[in-house]
């Protein structure tokens, strides 16, 4: 029996590797080192500012989880910061909700493996459900603080080093970046082959040692980081796959009933997901009957919650807004997968 | 001094501890390393990103592992 369990496991782990990681987390990873070493963030930190423009706050807030974070550990100070002497609890929300939802990493492998459907899903609706709930926090919660010790606190926040790089040499270098990504995706070698020599070029051209160092660490930090993540999240879901009843999953998460998309956002806001194991989870929970709708509502509502991490939003921003929180997440991520199941077949 | 480290508890915080207790041990400076773990209190340095260092209530870094060299650079100003 316990052989059996080990095999489903060890089973998925080797149709995973093979097929999925050389062709796109690879890259995928290399894209990430990337913005996390080229990025800077004190530039963005800017926008979280109390007296920075509302729009841009919102909206930087929304996408900027991609470039400034990856695990809960830097979003969760984050969101404090933005929230105390930041922006605000409108902004500070958002960019709470956004930054897991919108790892870059989750996404290209969620539409890799989800289909290319609930990857776009996932990004559209971390997103704009993002604003949404910001927006709503907002309106609820706000009140006029005082802006003068505001600014002071933030101005401590760090000053922006100044980039020598040509924005133009930056925007190439992660286009070829994105182009193996793609391409490789599609499996078409020969291009993907011209790319790669295409970036060798850039590089020997345009980055000194130091950058393409500080790439190749970061790029390696977020390998570290995911990859012993993702094979245990894989492992699971092969054992999943295996021996949970389909009839269970079909029974309560199944077809695109309010009901199902429901149960599947507040199982998604409970269970802690590691950065990533969300997605071939999920891959198990598909093959074994889920909905795509309830799949969404899962995805939208599980990396942004979990019940260690509601304890720590709640030492930030106190139960009421807390509970409130965790109630629009789970009730836009229920909407969002009642409305993807039902319009996108 | 004081030094106090300031992250939540994931593994570029400890390594930053480690950096800042060996920079203080090569140099043979006289200083109480703290670590600060909760998130409010982050706040209150201006601090955004972890992990971070603050030597005598300066913030020397935030976001970075910064290695013990630079750690013991910063040490060496704050002696003054």
């Amino acid at each position: 029996m316990f052989l059996s369990i080990l095999l489903s496991g060890a089973g998925a782990l080797l149709d995973y590797l093979s097929a999925h990681v050389l062709t796109c987390l690879i890259p995928a990873f290399f894209i990430a080192g990337a913005i996390s070493s080229m990025v800077k963030k004190e530039v963005i930190l800017k926008y979280f500012g109390p007296s920075a423009n509302k729009f841009l706050s919102y909206s930087i807030a929304s996408v900027s989880g991609t470039v400034l974070a990856v695990c809960s550990c830097t979003i969760l100070p984050l969101f404090s910061g933005i929230y105390t002497i930041g922006a605000g609890i409108g902004p500070a929300t958002t960019f709470l909700y956004s930054g897991p939802a919108i790892n870059l990493l989750a996404i290209i492998y969620s539409a890799r493996l989800l289909g290319i459907e609930l990857g776009i899903a996932r990004a559209v609706g971390a997103v704009s459900f993002s604003i949404v709930i910001g927006l709503i926090m907002a309106a609820l919660f706000e009140r006029k603080r005082e802006k003068e010790t505001q600014e002071a606190k933030f101005s401590m926040v760090g000053d922006p080093h100044t980039s020598t790089k040509n924005p133009a040499i930056t925007f190439l270098f992660f286009a070829d970046l994105v182009g193996i990504l793609v391409l490789g995706a599609w499996k078409k070698w020969w291009i993907v082959g011209v790319l790669l020599v295409l970036l060798i070029i850039i590089l020997k051209l345009w980055f000194t040692k130091e950058e393409i160092l500080s790439w190749l660490s970061a790029t390696w930090q977020f390998v570290v980081l995911i990859l012993p993540w993702l094979f245990v999240g894989v492992f699971a879901a092969g054992i999943i796959r295996d021996f949970l009843p389909p009839e269970v999953i079909r029974t309560w998460v199944g077809g695109n009933a309010l009901r199902s998309n429901f149960i599947a956002s507040v199982a998604g806001a409970l269970m802690y997901f590691a950065t990533l194991t969300e997605v071939p989870i999920l891959r198990a929970f598909l093959d074994l009957g889920m909905g795509k709708g309830p799949a969404l509502a899962l995805l939208l509502a599980g990396p942004a919650l979990s019940l260690p991490n509601m304890l720590v939003i709640r030492n930030v921003m106190g139960t009421a807004k807390t509970a409130v929180y965790i109630a629009l997440v789970v009730c836009m991520s229920t909407f969002a997968g009642v409305i993807f199941g039902r319009f996108v077949f | 001094m004081k030094v106090q480290i300031f992250g939540t508890g994931c593994p570029k915080c400890r390594k930053l501890e480690e950096n800042a207790k060996k920079a203080i041990r090569e140099l043979g400076v006289e200083a109480e390393v703290e670590k600060v773990q909760d998130i409010k209190e982050f706040a209150k340095f201006g601090i955004m990103m972890t992990p971070a260092l603050v030597i005598d209530g300066k913030v020397k870094c935030s976001g970075e592992v910064a290695s013990s060299e630079k750690i013991k650079e910063w040490l060496k100003e704050e002696v003054q």
